[in-house]
């Protein structure tokens, strides 16, 4: 080709085709995907809360897995017997709406497709907020599955809390953006989350107090679980406070509400 | 050899001792550190560099005669970082649960210096066969020695072999715990991921003095 590509004109020429040529690639590939994508994050969200309490299809130590994506909807359905939806403002419940409510104000929106984030930050600009709660059974006792959200190290960190009537912990879910793999990554593993199960988050007066995730608390089993504590991961400590920090600021707002299931 | 002739073969074992990206060249440092805390997370970036650095050389080896040199390493980013984020749309789509395990590795994938490297060093000058072949060779180079960090790292470090532990129980103290080993921690630090490629460079020189500078 006689083409002198020293020229100015030409390398312009080549940028704006370049960018024209990738962009619409990019926009072509996204749009066209966007539906399976949205699809496989609504699942993932129905099989992270059914997860949480305890619906999965574990075998034996170490293992994670979810309800098969074939059958999660159906899951989803039996073992979810309400999705309440809690407005609060200022600490206190302004009100508790039943998901047919929420779904008639909403245009049908489902209320576990709330985005958190979203929420937070309304909540942090003085304005009220939304907090889902899911509604199943466990060993025959009622349990309540509130999502989660915070920062790790790189990027963010969220999960879904099984809970009782006395906010004991019933089960968890946590999963991340970027965290370091062999390190924070592992808030994902089974021996982490396990270690929430049974865990305490009010104190015998009934305040607020959260769970840390401590380090050397000599207790790495985790046999202890009335100490406000689990035993951290090594070499991932911002992880690790971004966990504890994410219980706390989160869940305690569900308090309200459970202080009116008594 | 019917396939690659003499040439072709050495664009693939060069950069797997002798012209190691890690070891000689000194690219691909930051993700060398970053990601090998385990075996498995050494093993799956490992893959996907294979395939980025293979397609990626031949793309910018069809187009080296039409990119203007003024702009060539900002094209070669957009090549890189496409391909990667296309690859990684349809994995979402199509294969959700292994974009959720490589998702952490896009970022990395992007910069990763080899990558940039082996375009402006290779794919610029030579065809796209050739280029190919020389893609995988260092993306080859880049395993070795990452699986070999991670190896280390993981084994020393928690313990374990791709999750499975196999130096006994830590907190029971069997297998070789019972005999008052204990798991270093440093292990999982970046910091000692530059102390094992320095060890597999001090390695590597004693043995082929000819790598040695002056």
């Amino acid at each position: 080709m006689a083409v002198d590509t020293e020229k100015n004109s030409y390398t312009i020429i080549f940028a704006i085709a370049m960018v024209v040529v990738v962009g619409s690639l990019l926009a072509f590939t996204a749009s066209s995907l966007a539906p399976n994508i949205d699809e496989n994050e609504r699942m993932e969200k129905q099989q992270n809360i059914l997860y949480a309490m305890g619906i999965n299809g574990n075998e034996g130590d170490g293992d994670i897995t979810f309800i098969s994506t074939d059958k999660v909807a159906e899951a989803f359905k039996t073992n979810i017997s309400e999705q309440l939806v809690i407005e609060v403002k200022d600490g206190e419940i302004v009100k508790t709406m039943t998901r047919q409510e929420f779904m008639e104000a909403n245009n049908g929106k489902e209320p576990y497709l709330i985005d958190v984030k979203k929420q937070q930050a309304r909540y942090k600009s003085g304005e009220s907020r939304l907090l889902p709660l899911f509604v199943g059974e466990q060993d025959g006792k009622k349990v309540y599955v509130a999502p989660i959200r915070g920062k790790g190290l790189w990027d963010a960190i969220w999960g879904y809390v099984a809970l009782d009537d006395d906010m004991i912990v019933r089960g968890t879910f946590f999963d991340h953006a970027g965290e370091t793999p062999g390190l924070g990554a592992n808030i994902k593993q089974r021996y982490f989350m396990d270690d929430f199960y049974g865990e305490r988050l009010l104190t015998e007066a009934g305040v607020f107090k959260g769970i840390t995730v401590a380090k050397g608390n000599n207790d790495p089993k985790n046999e202890t679980k009335d100490d406000y504590e689990v035993d951290a991961l090594a070499g991932a400590t911002i992880t690790g406070d971004g966990v504890s920090a994410m219980i706390k600021s989160d869940l305690k707002l569900y308090l309200p509400y459970f202080k009116t299931l008594k | 050899m019917g396939l690659l002739s003499k040439k072709d073969t050495k664009l693939i074992t060069d950069p797997l001792a002798d012209n190691n990206p890690i070891t000689i060249q000194v690219l691909g440092i930051c993700s060398a550190l970053a990601i090998t805390a385990e075996l498995k997370a050494s093993i799956v970036m490992s893959v996907a560099v294979l395939f980025v650095l293979g397609v990626g050389n031949v793309v910018i080896s069809l187009m080296r005669n039409i990119i203007p040199s003024k702009i060539r390493i900002i094209v070669q980013l957009i090549v890189v970082a496409s391909l990667v984020i296309i690859v990684d749309q349809v994995l979402k789509a199509f294969a959700y649960e292994l974009s959720k395990t490589l998702s952490v590795f896009v970022g990395l994938i992007i910069t990763n210096c080899i990558i940039m490297g082996r375009f402006e060093a290779f794919a610029l000058g030579n065809g796209p066969w050739k280029s190919f072949l020389d893609g995988i060779g260092n993306a080859l180079g880049y395993a070795v020695i990452l699986i070999i960090v991670g190896f280390f790292r993981e084994l020393l470090g928690s313990g374990t072999l791709l999750g499975i532990p196999v130096l006994g129980d830590p907190i029971e103290k069997t297998g070789v715990y019972s005999i008052g080993y204990e798991n270093n921690g440093f292990m999982l630090m970046p910091p000692m991921a530059l102390i094992i490629v320095g060890l597999i460079i001090w390695v590597q020189r004693s043995r082929n003095t000819d790598l040695i500078e002056d």
